[in-house]
């Protein structure tokens, strides 16, 4: 079984295929970027990027995601190269407060402006309604998702 | 089997992270009760700092490693190359690791964007290195300030002796030494060799600068971590790895206190990944290992799939039979019976025989749970005799001892990592994940292992809010003015809850409380404002209700119920502090000019020494019919829309406006999210709400537009902001629940009440 995170094609042989795609990127690709909240799909903590579209990685078996391209946190850019707008945006607004939510956060609006280049706050608000921020910085999640819009179009 | 000992429960609970007496303030000097212009005071302060007394020095001096590196204290460390400051205090999300570096770098006089932050390894020098009772900032203030002033001030040492000229002639700025008149620059990265072999002054002789001249504090930062956070790079004690590591998981009984009769291991130990299984007796102690089952496995799926597997025939003679819905119906009982009366000032019997108009009420809440973002875990390698630990901890210092005796070590063999933690709220204070982890590792020397506890873990072995009942009576006379007040309440927690320097003490002339405490087994920890969070609520509704009852303005009778301005107690709430802060609130929310169809409620709270108010403005839909509560009763379903909450906060000066202001926008979250509808039952012990499928918080959709004002009449030394913001959103929303539709609130969460938010 092979699989392509951020780019690079990994070997998985060896790995039961039943694995989720977050313990495989934690454990195994020492992707740790993404985290573990819940298990059950209910935080987004664990989002990624399957192709063009946001999943909770926490629920999805390593086997489904085939010839697919899998993007993490650390594949918007890497170690040397400068922020992406949408990185940018979270440092500028400072979003963070604990930070553990946010990989999930930036991923999953990573995935809406793929789609939608240029989102109301509604339409933030229904992309991002699967991903928990325990520390409460909504609106600032959602006051970067704005910057970033504006910076990419 | 080792008989748990519950006695000492109450007693972990950290005498510092209690509401009033021990305020954070209470072991700092108050602050000038004398009136100071502006301008005497910022001498005052500039010269004496913020008077905190603190255990600790921060002078002590630091032996540079090799010639070249200026280190004048633990802090601070300068060399040709940069410019390193270290963070002392864990990082939970209350943004410390950002605004205590501030501290130093502003009277260091540093460009901020010349520093590099690095997180405190654990030793006795830095101070207290915990993060609880928002206690991080007050208790840096003065050490961290005079760090880095002693530093500079030794750098413009090193440079007029180099330019032999007087040093009252030099001045500084953005990592620099000036000599103005003869136009001379050199950097502190050059000065560093120099500085080095200056002698440190005593504390008393160091220049500090003119608060006027701050050029960093109070500004907006953005967090040291932020670039980490936003590339994904490993920061969080989850993140650790190490060669060769292996994953752990611990199985307790569901109901706590019971121990292991018998376990599947045989069968666990053939299945695929698994390297080990056993059982741990437990140290007992509940709060630091639970008997279980352990099992380690090559990856942390593996090890879930064990624990899923895992069959153990628990012996639950000594474990909880905890019961929330039979402690629901013996705590009605209970708050209609004479309890044990802590307080007792006038005469409330006579003040409610002679005032008519009258007000009651049943509060209560349920318990909650942290629910941290970051499940519970901890890194650990036993190896020689000697156990490492990385760990997400509140309490690095605190956890060691008992993590060594975990291991069966002594402490001085524990080197402790501090890691970034994925949310604190009071979880991590205890370190029950740690010793847990030091147990399993030494089990298996020579292995590093990750403990990693599942969601499920986490909420089912939470040190729990702990919920609590109050049957309120209060009296208004024929102006209205609040003259009776009788506070009955049963809770598990034995605390008294109302203590001298927080409302009603001092403000109602006739009032009686009293408490029964009633049994629970399962574990209580300090949760964000312990004690405030809920009596903030509790007594600010009532206030509401007086004000109903006496036919007057809310806001009035706040302000009435404050008075004139004082200090309730040393180090305490001050009534002039409230006041301006209920003022603002209202006046900056339009309490006069109320939009239509809309319900405004204001509360405020003390607590942590910080002194807030905020006003919520809501609008109520109709009744839709009826819904099932928790409790089985059935009640009017009704949505609520929370447009806006404006806030107004005196914690005195602020460090990082940036984090200052996402700490209050968190707190009405968290507020919001928590009396919405969290709540934790247990039956049989067992804890009935084990993941956020049941444990239902605030989503982005429901988050209300928050309107932040900082209050800083220059009086006053900086306080934490972690979490006094908390306290007073759940009584706003409430009173403007009713101001919206003539409904009163009493239980938290409010979707008992048929509640839900849109």
């Amino acid at each position: 079984m092979k699989v392509s995170v951020n780019n690079t094609t990994h070997d998985l042989t060896g790995i039961d295929p039943s694995t989720p795609l977050l313990w495989v990127l934690r454990d195994h690709l020492n992707l740790v970027g993404t985290k573990f909240g819940c298990g059950i799909s209910q935080c987004g903590a664990c989002t990624v990027l399957i192709d063009d579209t946001a999943v909770k990685s926490c629920m999805y078996p390593i086997s489904a995601v085939g010839e697919k391209d899998v993007t993490t946190i650390e594949g918007l850019a890497s170690d040397d190269e400068e922020l992406t707008p949408l990185q940018q945006a979270w440092v500028d607004i400072d979003v963070a407060q604990c930070g553990y939510c946010q990989a999930g956060q930036i991923m999953a609006t990573e995935a809406l402006l793929r789609e939608n280049p240029n989102p109301t706050d509604a339409d933030i608000d229904t992309a991002l309604a699967g991903n928990l921020c325990r520390c409460g910085t909504y609106l600032r999640v959602r006051a970067a998702a704005k910057v970033a819009a504006k910076h990419r179009s | 089997m080792t008989t748990l000992d519950y006695s000492d429960i109450g007693k972990v609970i950290p005498r510092v992270l209690r509401e009033d007496e021990t305020s954070p303030v209470a072991f700092a000097e108050p602050p000038p009760l004398v009136k100071l212009d502006r301008r005497q005071f910022l001498k005052l302060t500039g010269l004496v700092g913020g008077g905190l007394m603190l255990s600790f020095s921060p002078l002590r001096k630091v032996r540079a490693q090799d010639g070249t590196v200026f280190s004048p204290n633990v802090f601070v460390k300068i060399d040709a190359e940069g410019i390193l400051l270290y963070a002392p205090n864990p990082e939970i999300g209350q943004g410390v690791k950002t605004s205590l570096p501030m501290m130093l770098a502003e009277e260091l006089d540093v460009a901020w964007e010349d520093v590099r932050v690095v997180q405190a390894p654990i030793d006795t020098a830095f101070g207290s290195q915990f993060a609880g009772g928002s206690m991080s900032t007050p208790m840096a203030w003065e050490p961290l300030r005079a760090a880095g002033a002693t530093a500079r001030n030794m750098l413009v040492e090193a440079a007029a002796q180099k330019w032999q000229v007087s040093a009252d002639t030099l001045s500084t700025q953005d990592s620099i030494v000036k000599h103005t008149s003869s136009g001379r620059e050199i950097s502190y990265r050059e000065l560093a060799a120099d500085a080095a072999k200056v002698t440190v002054p005593p504390r008393e002789s160091i220049k500090f600068k003119d608060p006027k001249q701050y050029r960093l504090l109070g500004q907006r930062i953005t967090g040291v971590d932020n670039d980490a956070i936003v590339r994904g790079k490993p920061l969080f004690g989850i993140d650790q790895s190490l060669p060769g590591l292996k994953y752990a998981v611990y199985q307790k009984c569901p109901a706590i206190g019971g121990t292991v009769k018998s376990a599947n291991l045989n069968e666990i130990k053939q299945m695929p990944g698994v390297l080990q299984a056993g059982v741990l007796a437990g140290t007992g102690n509940a709060m630091e290992v639970l008997p279980g089952v352990f099992i380690i496995a090559e990856s942390t799926w593996a090890a879930f799939q064990a624990k899923r597997a895992l069959q153990v025939e628990w012996d639950e003679n000594n474990a909880s039979k905890d019961s929330w819905s039979e402690t629901v119906t013996q705590a009605k009982k209970l708050v209609e019976q004479a309890g044990n009366r802590t307080v007792d000032i006038g005469d409330v019997d006579t003040a409610f025989a002679a005032n008519e108009k009258q007000a009651e009420g049943l509060y209560k809440y349920f318990f909650v749970s942290h629910a941290p973002l970051e499940p519970q875990n901890c890194t650990a390698l036993f190896k020689d005799g000697e156990l490492e630990l990385w760990a997400p901890t509140q309490t690095p210092g605190w956890g060691m001892g008992p993590a060594a005796s975990a291991a069966g070590i002594d402490q001085a063999k524990v080197k402790l990592n501090q890691l970034r933690c994925g949310g604190g709220f009071g979880r991590r204070l205890y370190n029950d994940f740690m010793c847990e982890a030091a147990a399993i590792a030494a089990s298996v020397p020579g292995t590093p292992i990750k403990l990693q506890w599942t969601r499920e873990d986490d909420i089912s072995y939470d040190l729990f809010r702990g919920g609590g009942f109050h049957k309120l009576r209060g009296c208004v006379d024929e102006q209205g003015k609040i003259v009776g007040w009788h506070n009955r309440h049963a809770t598990f927690t034995g605390d008294q809850g109302i203590g001298s320097g927080q409302f009603p003490m001092g403000m109602v002339d006739n009032l009686r409380v009293e408490h029964t405490g009633m049994d629970w087994k399962h574990r209580f920890g300090a949760w964000r404002a312990p004690g405030s969070n809920v009596f903030g609520f509790v007594l600010m509704s009532f206030v509401h209700e007086l004000a109903h009852a006496g036919g007057r303005d809310h806001r009035d009778v706040l302000l009435e119920v404050l008075g004139e301005e004082r200090q309730l107690h040393r180090g305490g709430m001050h009534t002039g502090r409230a006041a301006a802060c209920v003022k603002l609130a209202t006046e900056k929310a339009g309490w006069t000019n109320k939009k239509e169809g809309r319900g405004l409620g204001v509360a405020f709270y003390y607590s942590h020494a910080g002194h807030i108010a905020e006003v919520a403005e809501v609008s109520v839909g109709d009744v839709e019919g009826t819904v099932t509560n928790r409790q089985g009763e059935s009640v009017q379903k009704r949505s609520l829309k929370v447009h806006k909450v404006t806030v107004a906060a005196d914690v005195g000066p602020i460090i990082n406006l940036s984090g200052a202001e996402n700490q209050v926008q968190g707190s009405v979250v968290d507020g919001l999210s928590t009396m919405m509808d969290l709540a934790i039952t247990f039956e049989n012990g067992r804890v009935q709400e084990t993941n956020f499928d049941k444990y239902r918080m605030l989503r982005m959709a429901e988050t209300p537009e928050v309107d932040v004002h900082f209050i800083d009449t220059g009086e006053h030394s900086p306080t934490g902001l972690g979490e006094p913001a908390f306290p007073p959103l759940a009584p706003a929303v409430g009173n403007a629940i009713f101001d919206a539709c003539g409904y009163r609130v009493r239980t938290l969460p409010i979707s008992e009440e048929g509640f839900y938010l849109v």
